[in-house]
């Protein structure tokens, strides 16, 4: 089952690492890492999008925080959150297929931050599902290049991951 | 506040921190550190051979006495050669301190001479490496090496050094920091009271219990406390590799060792038990065999201080998070203050079934061959010699098995071997470590003629600090267990099993200062041993002559249950 994990974690050279090294070292698997600094500049919040069976996942929960700069975490997964992704896409436009590429990034809500006569460059934000409709949508085919962020995620409501 | 230089904080810094011995290596990237050392004579430095010697050296100190083993090398190949020492520590939960140097800040990365990535080398094997960045930072830096490495369930902690944190010509404030905190690590300090309230209701309930004890045990100092609740349950007591010691062995409650070549009572208990109590053990695959067989009738109660040890192979019924001591204090105090009792009449009929098991098969052995001396029988003399009050270390192979087996070891900390990681070459600077450390007890080294020579370069520093220990070679002329493996398993194609040339072990014990003795006939086992250990201020280098074609049994058959066993060459269960 896919599942996303949140982590604060100290703000350290090293720490990343350490983290990316636990998964391949343990043979799990990871889909997406987002990591960035928070408003406190000595904590990191990690995103780790992974898949296992709950037995993986509870052992992965349970060795990221035996990692010594690892200061808290929550599987986001266990209740409701949010999650987003953005991707930039540029992609062939020219011709008939300009217009419709147009009106399926309106559909999704996407932007057109970036033109050229044959090219468009989309900007789109949603979970990683609804990116992946988007470039089902408008065909492989003239998909030129693809960059995403990876997911970040938070709780619904008033749950808090902080120290 | 003193102002010293980053060399002398570390040298200072030892000796606050009540460190005795450190072990290593010198070399370019810790020159600075090594002429702080040699200004004072508190922290005494062990040269070693080998850096990976001075690693099994600091582990062995440290598996005797409880307290984190320190050991100094140099940056590049001196902090390589310590790898695999450190990754036998982290395997078996070893408390230790590694500082290694580093090129200067300047150079790192630009691969500079002697230049390795050590905190990237060693992160897979390591409870938690540190980098020093400013010389201020390293008092509290090296308070939190040895925090991390000797709390909660411990492990071995490596402080990668730049040159030029230490440089003499600049000077820091020093103040010895008593104590740390990490908001990012606390260990469990006690168990959850919920959990052990229902944990000894189970134990009270039970009708075929067993305790299965392991390392964590010894770890965690509650020796004591195991054998208080074994005593007052008339519970028997099972103990993993790692854990032997923990409960007396030739107490009428111990099975002995369980698991691959555990005993036929211990693995048969333990497959027919209704309740296993798990304490400071975590269902290595050479305990459980098939984990999808393991223990088909048993609820399981896991005690550790590691939640990711829960669960982790087998899962269990009641886990309780916390340090064994205190669980089992606690645990105790329930149980006598309970209305319930255990139920004697089960109990009885179960050590009834337990008699039976152990009379059936008792750890015999063939001895019909008079002509060589059986490996087994080794091991028996030397307990018979050494009162079985001896430390005794072990390398990696049939003769561990042997020791494992045939030692009976009455107290913890007294049996000394890599368990985890299965280290050849681990047994002799072991051995080294603990003599030094307690110059007035036996301490014998188990081990056979492939893994002594793995680190036999340090028969040298023996001489050196005249370590008189005892060195037991059980030579069997081949590579035992993979032997055993490929007559089990390859139709006896010995591939690459057996040493052509083996030297003179004599002749090298004697070139290096020590006495050598060969034994090749059983009527001079006994008497060697014993002149062996009457030479008091001597390393004696025994090679004995064992019967090559020996297997270890009680052998679990793979992919089976804990009870499905190989009982000798042609006897399966």
């Amino acid at each position: 089952m896919r599942r996303i994990i949140s982590v604060l974690l100290e703000n350290e050279p090293g720490a990343l690492s350490r983290v990316v090294g636990l998964f391949s070292q343990r043979n799990y698997n990871i889909e997406t890492l987002t990591v960035a600094a928070t408003e406190d500049p000595t904590l990191s919040r990690m995103t780790v999008t992974t898949r296992g069976s709950d037995k993986v996942i509870e052992q992965i929960t349970k060795q990221l925080n035996k990692l010594i700069e690892v200061v808290k975490l929550v599987d986001l997964t266990d209740g409701a959150h949010i999650e987003r992704e953005l991707m930039l896409i540029k992609v062939k436009a020219s011709g008939a297929q300009r217009d419709e590429i147009k009106r399926t990034t309106d559909i999704f809500r996407g932007q057109v931050v970036d033109v050229t006569g044959s090219v468009y460059t989309v900007q789109l934000t949603g979970d990683s599902d609804k990116l992946d409709a988007f470039i089902q949508a408008i065909g492989t085919a003239c998909v030129l290049e693809v960059v995403r962020t990876g997911v970040s995620g938070i709780a619904r409501g008033e749950k808090v991951l902080s120290i | 506040m003193e102002l010293l230089s980053g060399a002398d904080m570390i040298a200072r810094f030892l000796q606050d921190e009540g460190v005795e011995h450190i072990y290593g290596y010198p070399g370019g990237a810790v020159l600075h550190i090594y002429d702080a050392l040699f200004r004072q004579d508190k922290v005494k430095h062990i040269l070693v051979r080998h850096e990976q010697a001075a690693v099994h050296m600091a582990d062995g100190y440290a598996r005797a006495t409880g307290k984190a083993g320190v050991v100094l090398v140099t940056s590049g190949p001196g902090a390589t050669n310590t790898v695999t020492g450190i990754a036998t520590a982290f395997m078996d939960s070893i408390p230790m301190v590694v500082l290694c140097g580093q090129v200067p800040s300047a150079l790192i990365g630009e691969d500079a001479f002697q230049e390795t990535d050590m905190i990237g080398v060693s992160r897979p094997v390591v409870k938690h490496n540190l980098t020093v960045r400013h010389p201020e930072e390293i008092p509290v830096i090296l308070k939190k090496a040895f925090y991390i490495a000797s709390t909660g369930r411990p492990g071995p902690v490596v402080v990668d050094i730049p040159k030029d944190m230490t440089t003499p010509n600049e000077r820091w404030k020093y103040e010895y920091p008593k104590k740390v905190k990490l908001r990012s690590y606390s260990p469990a300090m006690r168990g959850h009271s919920g959990q052990i309230k229902k944990a000894a209701d189970m134990l009270l309930a039970a009708k075929r219990p067993v305790i299965y004890a392991g390392g964590g045990v010894i770890l965690g100092r509650a020796s004591d406390k195991l054998i208080e609740l074994a005593r007052m349950l008339n519970f028997p007591v099972t103990n993993t590799l790692m854990g032997l010691g923990c409960y007396p062995a030739t107490d009428r409650q111990s099975l002995g060792m369980l698991g691959m070549h555990g005993s036929y009572e211990a693995n048969m208990v333990m497959h027919h038990a209704d309740l296993i109590l798990a304490v400071g053990a975590r269902f290595d695959d050479r305990v459980t065999n098939a984990v999808d067989k393991f223990c088909p009738g048993a609820r399981i109660v896991h005690i550790d201080i590691d939640p990711a040890s829960i669960s982790k192979t087998v899962e269990v019924d009641v886990p309780i998070v916390g340090p064994v001591d205190s669980v089992l204090k606690e645990m105790i105090a329930l149980i006598k203050e309970s209305k319930e009792e255990v139920d004697a009449e089960a109990l009885a009929s179960w050590w009834a079934q337990i008699d039976e098991w152990k009379a059936f098969h008792g750890g015999r052995y063939v001895t019909d061959d008079t002509e060589k001396i059986k490996p087994q029988q080794v091991i028996e003399a030397l307990y018979r010699v050494t009162g079985g009050d001896a430390y005794v270390t072990s390398d990696v192979g049939q003769h561990q098995m042997f020791a494992a087996q045939y030692y009976k070891f009455d107290k913890p900390n007294r049996w000394i071997n890599s368990g985890g990681l299965g280290t050849m070459g681990f047994g002799l600077p072991a051995a080294m470590g603990i003599k030094l450390n307690f110059p007035d007890e036996e301490v014998v080294c188990v081990t056979g003629e492939g893994s002594i020579q793995m680190n036999i370069q340090e028969l040298s520093t023996c001489s050196q600090y005249n370590l008189p220990l005892k060195i037991v070679n059980i030579n069997n002329q081949s590579l035992g267990m993979v032997r055993q493996w490929q007559d089990m398993n390859y139709e006896s194609r010995h591939a690459q099993s057996y040493m052509k040339s083996l030297p003179d072990f004599i002749k090298l014990a004697e070139a290096y200062g020590h006495v050598g003795l060969k034994v090749e006939r059983l009527e001079d086992l006994e008497p060697a041993l014993k002149k062996a250990f009457a030479m008091k201020d001597k390393l004696v280098f025994l090679d004995i002559y064992v019967d090559p074609y020996e297997h270890v049994y009680p052998m679990q058959i793979a992919r089976g249950s804990m009870k499905d066993m190989w009982l000798s060459k042609n006897e399966r269960t």
